[in-house]
This record gives C-alpha cells, structure tokens and sequence, in this order.
C-alpha cells in the first residue's frame, strides 16, 4: 500500500507543482512568457499524457491483483502452533465472541493468545456490521445468515480496541471491543476463569441477548450451548427483533442521562 | 383520516430539530409575506414558476443548489461540532437526532445540491452554446425541476413534522427495513428520493434528446464545446444509472409497504443485493456529478488562457471513455464483504482505469494553459485549485481501489476525506466556477470579484483543514458515522477539523455577500457587450440575459470556437457579419402551470405515502394525472413572437456589440 502512494506521489506531485508553476508563468501579466494560441495539438505529447497514466495503472494494477489474493481475509496464515477457532456474532449492539472449543463465550472483549493465529467465523444477528480491528488487519462484513472468515494474529501482547465500521443503528458507536493478546499461559488461566463463572449462554441467554442495548461492559458465558453458532447462521434462531413498538420513534441512552431524548 | 399522522409527530422532545425547522420554514414564511406584500406573485408566477424557457428553469435549479447548501452545510457544521465535544462524553446531540443529521447530510448534498447544481448549469448553458431556442421538452423540463423541488421539500418537511432517516444516506437494509427502522424516517428519505428521481431522469432524456437532436445549423458533434459533450455523457448516465435507483427504492419501498422479502433477513431476502444495486447506480451517479463539473473547467481554462482547449479530441475520448468505465467499477464500494481475490482483483484494477481518462484530462487543461495567457478571475482560480485538489483525490481513489488498501480503509474517515475531497474538489469548485463564470450571461452583470477571492480563499483553505485531519484519522482507525468515541488520539484531530468547518463558513458568508453587494452595484458591474470574458463558444454570442428566443438569427457553426472565431473575422472591415440579416417570426413555447402543479400533488402524494392517508395519496395521484391530461389536450402550443417584435429586440443589442466590437479592434 505505502509502495503504491509512493509511486502515485511520484507523479501526482511534479503535475501540482508543473500546474502551479505553467500558471504562474503563462499569467496574462508576464510579458517574457510567449503567447502561442496555436499550441492546440501535439501527436507527440499525447502520446506522453495517456500513456504515463496509463502505464501506472497497468503498474498498481498488478500490485492490486497480487495484494488483493494475499492480503484476502479468507486466507489461513502460516503457523506452527494450533489455530484458536473464534466464532463472532454482531448483535444490537454488541459483539459476542463464541470459543467453540473451549466452550465459553465472551460479550465485547476478545482474549487471544500472542503470537498465534486466531480463525474468525462471523455472522451478524441482525442488521449488516463490519468487523474490524485497525492495528491487527483486514475488515470484514458480518451479515445475518451468512458466514464470513478472517485470519488474524497479534504478534506481540497488547490491547488492540475493535469496532464496527459499517453503521448499525443508534447504539453503534457504542460497538467497540478490545482484544487482548495474552501469553499463552494466561490465556489458558483466563478460560480456567471464565469456565467458572458467569451465566450460561443457551437459547433463553440468546434471546434477551438479541434485545438491543447499548454500550454494554464486557462479560463472559460460563458455557454455551454446542451449535448455537450454526443455528443462528441457519435461521434457526430468529433475528434480532429492532425496537420495542414503545420506543418505535425515539430511544433513549441509559448511559448518559445528560440529553433530553 | 390521517394515517399515522397525529400531533405527537412534532418532535418536541428534539428542541435543536424543532428550532432548525422551524427557522428555516419561519425564514420561507417570512421571504412569502415578502413576496406578496411588494406584489410580486403576478410576477413570479409569470416569468418563473411557470416559465418553461432552459435558462429560467436552470436559474432555479442552482437556487435551488444554492439554498440547500445552506441547509446541508448546517448539518455538516453541527456533525463537526458533536464530533469536537463527544470525546468520552455524550455531546450535544443524541444519537436519534446524530443520527438523522448524517443521513440528512449525504442525501441533501448529492440529491438537493450537487444534482441540480450540476443540472442547472447543464440546463442554462447547453441550448446557448448549441446555438438553439431551448431544450427539446421544455415543459418536461418544468416538471422536472418542480419534482426535485418536490423532494427537497419532503425531505426538509421531515424536520418539524416526523423524523428523517437514521440509516446513512443509502439506507442500506436490513437497517432499513420495518423491522429495524419503524418510524417514518425511511418512508420521508424514498418517497423524497423517488420524487426527485423521476424529475432526474426527465431532465436526463431531455437533455440526451436536445444534444442529440437540436444544434444550431453546422454544429457537427465535434464541433460542440467540451460542456455539452460532458453533459451528453452525464445525462447518457442518467438515463441508465437512474431507473436503477428507482427500482431498488421501489423494492425497499414493496418490503416496506406490502410485506414483501427483497432486501430482509428473514423469507430468503437478500441485503447484499440492495448493495449491488445500489451501487451500481452509486458509481455512474459519481461520473453523473463529475463529469460536467469537467466540462465546466474545459469551457473556463481555455477562455482565460485566450487559447483554445489542447487536445480536444483527446478530450472528448476521457469524456465518453469515463462515461462507459463508470459502469464497471461498482463492486469497489464493498470488497469487505467477502468476495475474494479474483472478484476483488478484477473490480479493483477496472477502477483504477478511470485514473486512465482522467489523468489525460488533467495534463490537457495544463497544456491549455502552456502558452496562454491567463487571466486570474474568480472562476480561473476555481479551476486552478480544481486541478491540484483534484488530483490528491483521485491520488486517495486509486489508493482506495486496491482491495488490500480497502480491506484497512473502508467506511474510514479516510473514505470519507475520499469523497469529499473528489465531491467538493471537482463538483463543488466546478459549480462554483460555472455560478461565476455564467453569472454575467444570466443576469446582465458581473459578480464583485474581490469578495468572490476573498470566498474561494476560505473555501480552498477551509477544505484543507477539514479534511486533511480526516485522512489521518481513517489511518488511524477511525470509522464514520461516530456520534461519540473514546479514542484520546482522534480528538486533536477532530478539533483541527471543526475548525475548517469554521473557515468554509467564512466562504459561505463571503458568497452570500458577494451576492448581495453585486445585486446592490449592479450598474457598475453591468456587462453590456454579452461577452465578459472574451469567451469562445456561442452563448457568448448573444445578449446578456440572453432574450427568451436566445438568438434571432440562428448562428451558423464552422467551428469548434464559433464565438471567437466571429470576433477574429469581424476584425475585417468588410465581413459579412455586419450585415443586417433577415428576421423571421420565432415560435416559443407557451408557459405551462404543468410543472408547478404535479410538484405539488407529487408532494400530497408522497406525505399521504409516508404517513398512510390513503385517501389524500389517491387524490393526488389522479389530481397528477389529470394535469398531465389537460396538458395533453391543450390547442396552443406555441407563441409567434412577430419578425417586427424580433428585429427590435435585436437591433439594441446589435448595436451595443458592434460598438464593443469596434472599440476592441481599435485597442
């Protein structure tokens, strides 16, 4: 990417600087430039002026078709150590992460190891959201009854903040989450943890998940109930219901009680 | 009886909506009363509301532009000031009303703004330099201009009555399906939207018709000037992008309406389609708005660099080239959605080959300028600062269609800094340039060029501060649409961008003065000769205001720059164009209420739509179609305006040109 700008600066900053200085010289006040009304065709320069574009095109073009099959975020990346599956949900609004072989989930945080890959399913449980996380890589839609995959890893421990980077309604600059790269160690000791305490998520937890809220502290489920993924994907389960008929035309923001709403 | 409808729909809770409402329709109210006491109804609705003649209807259309920039800016000035304070706080909007501004925003400035902007100045200056009386329809072109009027005043409607879309501006679903957006807001975006789509598209086949069909004598298709071959391509895009637009509303509207499973989650509805569709009217819409804004830049550089445009066939190649490529780029506008390298790849490049066209674009108006000799008027300096801006957009666009770039910049405010940076850089200055640079034709008298500097100034530098921050914001993460944030490293920014927010507001109070203080010395700034800017194309042939017949004699064409060649011929003594030619009676169409009225039954229509008063939408309905059948059924037709009548009004204005002529030979 930074390639390409430098390529396109190359170009586009010698035509700024030969558009400000062909209009400076040729001002109607300079009596040295020399006035040529003739100079309306030049086989020659045209030559220059449609294939310089031209062959920068065909030049980041190529870039564009290599990058666009390594960077796609279907792709696996390569790694030694066991990928960790994590299964996401946007919901109304807030993100559930589903560790489908740990058998926990968690509500707007996303503890992964450092240094190893993690696989993302994602679905949406109702309206379209996009996944992101700016410092670790790719965004990617989530979309009701449909799966979309990105690979992603964090190379070093930290806190990387997420958010949703296609707007979904009012509580949706309230989507953000953060992900925390762990040590390996700790990552164990935090699914220890979160196995031993919090609700379970199961199809009645689901439901009063779908209600909307909005920003909603992170949590996690002791358990969830194996195939709840899928079965939200398939339609099994019913997509987030909206508003409530009440506060069909105006919603008020529990979390900040400043405004009149 | 009344649907929906009931009291509580004034949003009272939402004082900021209440008072913006309520002054811009207290300010409409106000400049009625105005209007009526000084007597002034007769007038107006005699020469303008149902005046038929291109040049009024395209007056409106920029007033129109004009008055919803205020509007529109207003949004975007409160966006910037929520933006400025809602760092770990609420800010002063919540998110309802947040919310409904930025849709309010994007659907005002490319519906209500750029659209009759770049459609008003296509309708005053297309017949002029064909060289023609009018457009092929006129009274077509009245009903299309009331029924964009129309939509802009549903969608400003939805201020005090209702609420308007919470959606973004193309209320993508499921988002906007009944199930997540219940209230009216959406009903007020599509049926505005459908309204004004429908005049569009009117305007669009008119203008296809008239640049196709009418041209003065001799005008061969390479002979047109450089505008009405943008605005041929532009309203080529029109009439194919449009019906897109309202067939993918109408299928919103059906899941809306009737129950039906297009775009919803559940019944096997799709939202992903709604994106394709839309988009792929959304990527033409954007070469719809460019284009001409390109063909006003290759009327202005070329004028006041004395020179005529290098490489005009090149040109008018980028042109059509532009205009056919505009359809194959739409799936750029979301490669996050899953589709893969090949897809992904495919699109990306096919985007990227517009920069093609483009690019030669740029280097012809620099070669214009190389061995010219420029005059640095208003419009001149629009260009200039067209060019340079330009280019760092198209610069971000190609950026934008690597799908990997995407894949880290989409909906950012890097996106954002994107489109603004093309929208306001190209459309914007472009209209700004053809307001200036055409204003003397309309109106008989220049614009104050100090206050128009003093304007273009604040609004070059106040774009920069405004949006620059912007892309360093999308580098760093920051997605659009946010009505409040926590990220302590956003928060400079955003202040840096309020602040060009402030400086464009200085432009825009500049302009308005401009405005006023010319309008007060009009007789100093008055242009008797019909050419200000020793112009080259054939509007500048005639008087300014041009009559309503625009020429009494059909200019004969031999060229691509008519004008400026008859001003180097008419340096001979002898030539033949100081003759006195032979008048001939010339028909006009008569002025038609047509418009004005199916505007207003589309308005009953589409409130009575939006707010389910079935009755008052069948009364509407067939009110609109029967004043489209006592149009059809009208006996007269036309006006003769008499040879006596034509050879007066021409003899006047003969004489002030050949008089200038003369004086300029001499100099």
């Amino acid at each position: 990417m930074l390639d390409s700008l430098a390529i396109m600066l190359a170009i586009v900053i010698p035509t700024i600087l030969a558009t400000l200085a062909v209009g400076w010289w040729f001002r109607a006040s300079n009596r040295r430039a020399r006035y040529r009304p003739d100079f309306v065709y030049s086989g020659r320069l045209e030559l220059i002026v449609w294939s310089i574009p031209a062959l920068v095109i065909f030049f980041l073009g190529g870039i564009a078709w290599i990058s666009a099959h390594k960077l796609d975020p279907a792709q696996p990346l390569p790694s030694k150590a066991p990928v960790i599956e994590v299964q996401v949900v946007s919901l109304d609004w807030k993100w559930l992460f589903i560790y489908p072989n740990q058998s926990i989930a968690s509500v707007n945080r996303l503890v992964i190891p450092a240094g190893v890959p993690f696989h993302l399913r994602i679905t949406s449980a109702s309206v379209f959201n996009v996944f992101f996380v700016p410092r670790l890589g790719s965004e990617i839609y989530s979309m009701y009854g449909m799966i979309t995959q990105l690979t992603l890893e964090a190379n070093r421990p930290g806190v990387y903040f997420g958010l949703s980077a296609h707007f979904s309604g009012d509580g949706f600059p309230g989507m953000t989450f953060d992900v925390h790269a762990v040590p390996a160690a700790q990552f164990t000791r935090w699914v220890a943890r979160a196995r031993s305490v919090g609700p379970t998520l199961d199809r009645r937890a689901y439901q009063s998940l779908l209600q909307q809220s909005e920003n909603v502290s992170p949590y996690t489920y002791r358990a969830v109930q194996p195939g709840l993924f899928d079965a939200i994907v398939r339609g099994e389960l019913p997509p987030g219901p909206g508003p409530k008929p009440a506060t069909a035309t105006t919603t008020t923001s529990k979390e900040y009680p400043g405004h009149v709403g | 009886m009344w649907g929906k409808l009931s009291l509580q729909a004034i949003p009272l809770h939402e004082p900021i909506a209440l008072i913006a409402g309520g002054t811009v329709f207290a300010a409409l109210g106000a400049i009625l009363i105005w209007v009526a006491l000084k007597g002034y109804i007769p007038y107006l609705w005699r020469e303008w509301i149902t005046s038929v003649d291109h040049k009024r209807i395209g007056i409106m259309y920029v007033l129109l532009a004009l008055v919803m920039l205020l509007r529109g800016f207003s949004d975007a000035l409160m966006m910037r000031a929520q933006q400025a304070v809602a760092f770990q706080a609420p800010g002063f909007l919540p998110p309802e009303h947040y919310d409904q501004i930025f849709t309010a925003h994007g659907t005002i400035m490319i519906f209500f703004v750029a659209m009759p902007l770049v459609i008003g100045l296509m309708n005053f200056v297309v017949p002029l330099q064909l060289g023609v009386r009018d457009v092929a329809f006129p009274t077509l072109n009245s009903v299309g201009f009331w029924l964009t009027a129309a939509g802009a005043l549903l969608v400003n409607l939805s201020l005090v009555v209702g609420e308007f879309a919470r959606t973004g501006w193309l209320a993508f679903p499921p988002l906007s399906e009944i199930t997540y957006s219940p209230g009216v807001g959406v009903d007020y975006y599509l049926w505005s939207l459908q309204i004004s789509g429908i005049g569009t598209l009117m305007t669009g086949i008119n203008m296809v018709t008239t640049i196709l069909k009418v041209r003065a004598p001799g005008m061969s298709y390479m002979r047109m000037p450089i505008f009405c071959w943008t605005s041929l391509a532009s309203s080529l895009l029109i009439v194919a992008a449009f019906p897109v637009l309202t067939a993918t509303l109408g299928m919103l509207l059906l899941d809306r309406y009737a129950g039906f499973h297009f775009f919803t989650n559940l019944a096997g509805g799709n939202a992903m389609m709604f994106m394709n569709l839309i988009w792929a009217w959304g990527h033409p819409e954007v070469y719809i708005l460019a284009l001409p804004a390109f063909g006003v830049f290759s009327e202005v550089v070329p004028t006041f660099s004395g020179k005529a445009l290098f490489g005009r066939r090149s040109v008018v190649m980028a042109t059509m080239g532009i205009c056919i490529l505009s359809f194959t780029v739409w799936l750029h506008h979301f490669f996050t959605m899953g589709a893969g390298g090949d897809v992904n790849g495919f699109f990306g490049i096919a985007s990227m080959i517009i920069a093609v066209p483009t690019g030669v674009k740029v280097f012809n108006w620099l070669f214009t300028m190389y061995g010219g000799r420029v005059r640095y008027d208003t419009p001149m300096l629009w260009s200039i600062a067209f060019m340079v801006t330009f280019v760092i957009g198209g610069m971000t666009g190609v950026l934008l269609a690597s799908p990997a770039a995407d894949f880290l910049l989409h909906n950012s405010l890097f996106l954002v800094a994107h489109f603004h940076n093309v929208i306001i850089g190209a459309v914007l200055f472009g209209g700004f340039a053809g307001y200036a640079y055409w204003f003397p034709k309309a109106f008989g008298f220049r614009l104050d060029e100090t206050l128009g500097k003093a304007a273009f100034w604040c609004w070059l530098i106040g774009f920069y501060v405004a949006f620059g921050p912007l892309y360093v914001l999308g580098f760093e993460g920051m997605t659009r649409r946010m009505q409040h944030y926590d990220r302590p490293e956003w928060h400079p920014w955003l202040l840096l961008a309020g602040a060009g927010a402030l400086i464009i507001l200085c432009g825009i109070a500049l302009q308005i003065a401009q405005l006023a203080v010319s309008i007060r010395n009009r007789a100093q700034l008055r242009d008797a000769t019909g050419d200000p800017w020793d112009g080259r194309s054939l509007e500048w042939a005639t008087l300014s205001p041009p009559p309503a017949f625009n020429f009494a004699v059909l200019p004969l064409v031999a060229g691509p720059d008519p004008h400026w060649d008859f001003k180097e011929r008419a340096r001979e003594p002898n030539h033949p164009s100081r003759e006195e030619p032979v008048y001939e009676p010339i028909e006009m169409p008569r002025n038609s209420a047509t418009g004005f009225v199916t505007a207003f039954l589309a308005v009953v229509t589409g409130f009575s739509l939006i707010w389910h008063i079935w009755w008052a939408v069948i009364l509407g309905l067939s009110g609109a179609y029967a004043t489209f059948v006592v149009f059809a059924w009208r006996d007269l037709a036309d006006t003769v305006i008499p040879a006596g009548e034509v050879a007066r009004l021409d003899h006047a204005s003969r004489a002030t040109r050949v008089a200038a002529l003369t004086a300029e030979v001499l100099r």
